[in-house]
């Protein structure tokens, strides 16, 4: 009995669908792979300072990769998560905050806690090693430490962008995650609870397209990672990561909308992880090939903003060489630094679990302080 | 003093910690203008203002989330969970973060938080709803889990977790919400986290119990007052850590213990008071520890939940065969 007449679909649910997300297609940009300026308007707002600045940092965030992965190789550090080809990305958009921004990183993001002034290279490296002066930011820095479980630093960050805002404060809450992140409930309820209370938190997705071996499209159906903030009614914008002008003017631009009262921001920036997952035994050629890396090996956010300054005659490759001997030479004496850390105790591992010892721990206390009194 | 259900001094110490306090808030799936659904913060929205009361989103993770970074912030937080089975939605923040934060920064961070959430069986509530799981949190280094059993103790033991500077999952039993009524005073004061209370004193059997188990370990024990036996009752009152020293002590004096538990028998807080006592006092007991537990089946469906609780009768049963080995 059924009726054979053509008609139209109630909801036109394939239209809809090829369109989810076609608002997001052109990531933010400002300067393309060939060096060239794509947006004039937003490069006049960099100084020739700042660019120099830009390189710099990206260039000390290579040599901190690369000397982490020595000093890894030889045994002096613990878990570490590469950051190769991620420096757009990381130092284009930290530097947009101010000092009083409260930082909330993935365990990815500490040349980020670098930046924000929260800890030294020394304390990046005993973090890696799994001491607890890693995790402890200098007087009046507001970062928490990597967060290794994901998604978990969003709802921090979300509670305490609330605060900053009930503190009345010019600050805001930034925070960082990858691709894989977004499939994870808290990322979605950090942006809901930001939203629903108007609290000024700058969510920053790095999406390299990979979640350890997980291509990102395996993440979600969604046409990019941005369109998801819709879900929060929070705006969002995607941008090319491997672009550090691009990412810092999208990431100012958000931290003034968001300090300014009107909310939280999302930011995809579209980077590429150049090496492994971890140092914990992850082999990138398992599950990628290189005709699949090359093109973004050609997108290196060094060589891009490199070859500009060049170009204008401020950076040589004699200056690189002179910087390049300098940040080693920090690096080395900061392993040195944290190798040299007193070792951490029983007593104190007791002593820091709460601020009045329960009636357990002040017997165990007990035991431990005479069993370390002992070994000494 | 005024006489207070159990959920009306749980009420009055929230109005006294905001009235004291400006940095404690109070926050939570319809907690402001509702008032919550039992009626715990009836009130409270109108006098302290929606930024100091306020609602969330319906989302358990996001809530005790939202505490993490607002403690970060220089508030005190005093979330809700609607019903503590809800609570692993928010394992992580409960499990994983809030209660190592301190921890992770050597003191750095404090988390002066205090997560209120109704548990416990009796009133025919929906499926997840009533589970004892305090037993999986009283596990979790660097968080004080408090299970209130009288109206009193409610008060003074919620004002001493708001002002404790690390987190606390403060457990309100669902059946003692309207059950019981007794003096409570209008203003604000304190019962000391860590502690037992000897509710009952007796020199022939000790009886550990929280929650709503304490009230039936007292009628247990006044049962057995007519066969001429003196049952002691101790409320555990913190059930993360539990006062060894208070039990020590009665054990000490009556050589017989039966613990008992609202919860499931496996691997529960009633387990770990057995542990404690048989490693520390096993040569001051005259018989094995009994222990009253409910089965180890998943919590019941509502109609016939009386045929699985542990009663009196039931505490009544193991105490004599304590007595009697």
């Amino acid at each position: 009995m059924s009726d054979t007449t053509a008609t139209a679909p109630v909801v036109d649910f394939a239209a809809i669908k090829a369109g989810l997300g076609e608002d997001y297609d052109n990531p933010f940009q400002v300067l393309d792979e060939n060096h060239r300026v794509v947006n004039q308007e937003v490069f006049d707002t960099f100084t020739d300072d700042q660019l120099v600045h830009f390189m710099e940092i990206m260039l000390r965030e290579r040599i901190l990769h690369e000397q982490t992965t020595v000093f890894s190789k030889q045994g002096r550090l613990g878990f570490y998560a590469p950051t190769l080809g991620q420096e757009a990305s990381q130092l284009g958009s930290v530097t947009a905050f101010q000092p009083q921004d409260y930082l909330f990183p993935s365990y990815r993001d500490l040349p980020q806690m670098i930046e924000h002034g929260a800890i030294t290279p020394a304390q990046g490296f005993l973090w890696s090693r799994g001491h607890v002066q890693g995790n402890r930011m200098a007087d009046g820095h507001r970062s928490w430490f990597p967060q290794i479980i994901i998604g978990a630093q969003h709802i921090a960050a979300a509670g305490a962008a609330l605060g900053l805002k009930k503190n009345g404060e010019d600050a805001v809450a930034f925070s960082y995650s990858g691709d894989g992140s977004t499939s994870q409930g808290d990322t979605y309820e950090g942006l809901n609870f930001a939203g629903a209370f108007q609290a000024p938190l700058v969510m920053i997705i790095q999406n390299n397209g990979w979640a350890i071996s997980v291509p990102r499209d395996y993440q979600t159906h969604t046409r990019t990672l941005a369109q998801k903030a819709v879900a929060a009614g929070v705006p969002s914008v995607q941008v090319d990561g491997m672009d550090i002008l691009a990412v810092h003017a999208v990431a100012k631009a958000a931290r003034d909308f968001a300090a300014a009262g009107n909310g939280p921001v999302m930011i995809e920036t579209l980077t590429y992880r150049f090496g492994a997952h971890s140092s914990a035994g992850d082999d990138p050629s398992r599950y990628r090939t290189h005709e699949q890396e090359q093109p973004w090996f050609d997108k290196d956010p060094l060589n891009r903003l490199r070859e500009l300054l060049t170009e204008k005659d401020l950076w040589s490759a004699e200056h690189e060489a002179e910087l390049k001997d300098a940040y080693k030479k920090e690096f080395r004496a900061a392993i040195k630094e944290a190798e040299a850390a007193p070792h951490q105790t029983v007593t104190e591992f007791l002593t820091n679990t709460f601020e009045e010892p329960t009636p357990n721990i002040v017997k165990q206390l007990e035991e431990a302080a005479a069993a370390e009194a002992e070994e000494k | 003093m005024t006489t207070m259900s159990y959920i009306e001094a749980v009420t009055s110490a929230l109005d006294n910690v905001l009235a004291e306090d400006p940095k404690t808030l109070i926050f939570g799936e319809d907690v402001g203008k509702n008032g919550g659904v039992f009626r715990a913060t009836q009130g409270l929205q109108d006098e302290f203002g929606e930024d100091r009361v306020f609602d969330t989103p319906l989302a358990e993770s996001g809530i005790l989330g939202l505490s993490i970074g607002l403690a970060a912030t220089g508030w005190r937080p005093i979330p809700e969970i609607q019903f503590s089975p809800f609570s692993f939605e928010a394992a992580d923040s409960l499990i994983g973060q809030m209660s190592r934060n301190r921890f992770r920064t050597a003191g750095d961070i404090a988390q002066p938080i205090t997560v209120r959430s109704p548990y416990g069986g009796g009133t025919h509530t929906a499926e997840l709803h009533s589970d004892s799981i305090e037993h999986v949190f009283a596990g979790v280094p660097g968080l004080r889990v408090v299970a209130p059993s009288s109206a009193y103790d409610a008060k003074g033991l919620l004002v001493s977790s708001i002002e404790n500077n690390d987190p606390v999952l403060f457990l309100e039993h669902l059946k003692l919400y309207r059950s019981i009524k007794e003096d409570v005073p209008e203003d604000i004061y304190r019962i000391p986290l860590d502690k037992a209370n000897v509710v009952r004193q007796g020199t022939d059997i000790t009886l550990v119990a929280y929650g709503a188990m304490v009230h039936e370990c007292v009628k247990a024990a006044e049962e057995l007052a007519k066969d001429g036996i003196a049952a002691e009752v101790i409320d555990l009152r913190t059930i993360s850590p539990i006062d060894t020293d208070t039990i020590f002590a009665s054990v000490d004096k009556t050589s017989r213990l039966v613990v008992v538990q609202e919860a499931q028998n496996m691997a529960g807080v009633g387990a770990h008071v057995v542990t404690e006592v048989a490693e520390n006092r096993i040569l001051s007991l005259e018989a094995p520890i009994g222990r009253v537990s409910a089965p180890d089946s998943v919590y019941p469906f509502a109609v016939d939940e009386h045929a699985w609780l542990p009663d009196a009768s039931k505490i009544v049963a193991k105490a004599r065969e304590v007595l009697s080995y």
